[in-house]
């Protein structure tokens, strides 16, 4: 892979070319949180940040979009949620989120609504260092060799540049005088150096090798009756999770013979609503029941099928969960440690 | 970038295919029969299922819902369903007349083994509305009789006015080539002439079971599985030849809403039909 060396003083001339090709969304402060955003000021773009409120899935499958209209005539193909757009700032597990995204929604029924919108998306990765809720690093996400158009590592008077993408090339083409083709010794030794010490900030580690075989294992442990009687069933975990991809499908008639809409909506399996058939009958009707579910799916199931789980590390749902149910909570729990969390400190009288 | 060197284009599979409600009567209080078509002839053409498949249909403005198919893929054109009120899909549909739109996509689901079902002895337990995707795999065998063993069908319904497609049934007790029993839990009206009491009251007036060579199934309300799984164990049919076709929330039945999931399989992809040895091996199929 091609890499290159852009000083930092080039790097808003950069966004100010490849921004006339498409939006550029980006990283910016809201509140005490970071969120990501539509820019047109670049001062806005926040360079040190750690995850996003939301992960980048919202730009490609938005929380609410419509999939088509209808009238008497027929249906008609809604894509409008579909723009050119490049993402700057996409941190590596965001990146394996979205790969993780790909294999769903472009394996077997090909899913239009997710392939056309991600066609139309340039990704431009960001390094970033680790806080005490990441551990991309047990999840082997905190480093990425496929999934951008450009990868940018941040050497504090520098960027090493990977060129990941015949696109990615095309925009380092857009003004070629900016980027130095050859990297010095000392470079590469910066690099280097980044990549050991930012290896050893991560302070969260979790064994996920071992969780298939635990939540098989801990399936009935009392632990989940409990996480279940502490869940608020908010979907929160779903919400932020960078691969949970459930949706539900909501038609929407409209007044004044104006067409109506179908639309899908983000869902979790943490919700009551989630299993239930028509008649009432729910197969999941216990807090405990879909907890498992969503853990059966991130940390088995998965694994299962394609080798790794389906968590990324991005430590989303440690600093979301108001009750402190998330991966390293159940990880510990199904290792049979005490997580400390809110729901062993539980009173037990609280009941469901 | 990835996403272009790894997707295929295929059409958009969410957009439902126009089709209008042939004909539509009650078939008990509840329950109501549902005979469609395309309007357009090739995608009639182009709809090829199995028995144990289901459709996605759509009725604007009040969502879409999976709905497995009763007619038999031996008789196309026509697609025909069973379908019970019980939300707001099925109660947009019930108010539904002849020759009103809907939408419908599908097929989809793995559907029943009919290609491994062949030559071989096939048993059927109905309970209630379970007759929906039994009728299509029944119709199916007997469309092509002398390609399976012998046929035999246990049907269990409420009551007399419950039986879905009583005449159907009754008719089918006239065929010499299979084999029918009818019961109903009780008998209201007085006038039943076939047996009284659960499904399984029926298994002792099966003629003799060949277990190695009979595939067993079963559909039916929640409750009943367990009985009538216990009468297939007892008949000595192993595991991997007892079938079922299993109810989950569906939003787009090609994998991808996630409702369905069990495991780590999805039913509107892996399922609806399962193995009793699926059942056992998975955690929450029944």
């Amino acid at each position: 892979m091609r890499i290159v060396k852009l000083k930092k003083e080039y790097f808003h001339p950069f966004l100010d070319v490849i921004s006339r090709q498409a939006e550029l969304w980006a990283p910016v402060k809201k509140g005490d949180k970071h969120i990501f955003d539509r820019v047109e000021d670049f001062n806005r773009i926040e360079m040190k940040t750690t995850r996003t409120l939301l992960p980048p899935k919202k730009l490609l499958v938005p929380p609410a979009f419509n999939t088509f209209t209808f009238n008497a005539e027929g249906y008609q193909e809604d894509l409008s949620h579909v723009s050119s757009k490049i993402l700057f700032g996409i941190h590596p597990c965001d990146i394996h989120g979205l790969l993780t995204l790909d294999k769903l929604f472009m394996h077997e029924y090909t899913d239009p609504y997710y392939v056309k919108a991600r066609q139309k998306t340039l990704i431009l990765g960001l390094s970033c260092w680790p806080d005490e809720y990441c551990f991309a690093k047990s999840t082997r996400t905190h480093i990425i060799d496929e999934g951008f158009d450009l990868f940018f590592t941040d050497l504090e008077d520098f960027f090493l540049v990977w060129v990941g993408s015949s696109q990615g090339d095309d925009l380092l083409r857009m003004k070629p005088d900016l980027f130095e083709e050859t990297l010095s010794d000392s470079d590469i030794q910066r690099y280097i150096r980044w990549q050991t010490e930012r290896d050893k900030a991560y302070r969260t580690e979790i064994n996920f090798m071992a969780m298939p075989d635990l939540m098989e294992l801990k399936y009935k442990a009392p632990f989940w009756e409990e996480a279940g009687r502490a869940c608020l069933a908010c979907g929160s975990c779903s919400m932020v999770c960078p691969t949970c991809n459930c949706y539900n499908v909501l038609d929407k008639l409209a007044l004044g013979g104006k067409p109506g809409r179908r639309l899908r909506l983000w869902d979790s399996c943490t919700l009551v609503e989630y299993s239930e058939v028509a008649g009432g009958e729910n197969f999941r009707e216990h807090k405990a029941d879909r907890l498992r579910l969503w853990y059966t799916h991130k940390l088995q199931a998965y694994v299962s099928k394609y080798g790794k789980p389906s968590c990324v590390g991005c430590g989303r749902c440690l600093v979301t969960c108001p009750v402190e149910i998330n991966v390293r909570t159940i990880s510990k729990a199904l290792e049979g440690e005490d997580p400390k969390a809110f729901w062993y400190r539980l009173p037990s009288e609280v009941k469901p | 970038m990835n996403g272009e060197t790894r997707c295929r284009e295929e059409g958009n599979p969410f957009l439902p295919h126009p089709a209008r409600i042939v004909r539509t009567y009650p078939l008990t209080q509840d329950v109501k029969f549902f005979q469609i078509r395309f309007l357009n002839m090739d995608q009639a053409l182009a709809f090829k299922y199995k028995p144990g498949q289901f459709a996605m249909i759509s009725v604007l403005g009040a969502g879409e819902a999976p709905f497995c198919l009763s007619s038999p893929p031996s008789r196309p054109g026509l697609l025909e369903f069973c379908i019970r009120k019980a939300g707001s899909v099925t109660g947009a549909l019930f108010d539904l007349k002849e020759n009103a739109m809907i939408g419908v996509r599908g097929p989809y689901g793995n559907g029943f083994p009919i290609e491994q079902m062949a030559g071989r002895d096939i048993l059927i337990t109905i309970g209630g509305l379970g007759v929906a995707p039994l009728r299509s795999v029944l119709l199916y065998c007997l469309d092509n009789r002398d390609q399976f063993g012998k046929v035999s069908v246990l049907y269990g319904a409420k009551k007399p006015s419950e039986m879905i497609f009583r005449e159907e049934y009754f008719a089918l007790k006239e065929r010499g080539d299979l084999e029918c029993h009818l019961a109903v839990d009780a008998d209201d009206t007085g006038s039943w002439t076939e047996n009284v009491g659960v499904v399984t009251t029926l298994f002792p007036k099966l003629s003799k079971v060949n277990p190695e060579n009979t595939y067993a199934l079963v559909c039916g309300p929640p409750v009943m599985y367990k009985f009538v799984l216990r009468e297939f164990v007892k008949l000595s049919i192993p595991k991997n030849q007892i079938l079922m076709t299993l109810e989950r929330r569906m939003k787009c039945g090609v994998g991808k809403c996630g409702h369905c999931a069990i495991d780590y399989i999805y039913t509107c992809l892996d399922g609806p039909v399962f193995t009793y040895w699926d059942v056992l091996h998975m955690r929450e199929l029944i």
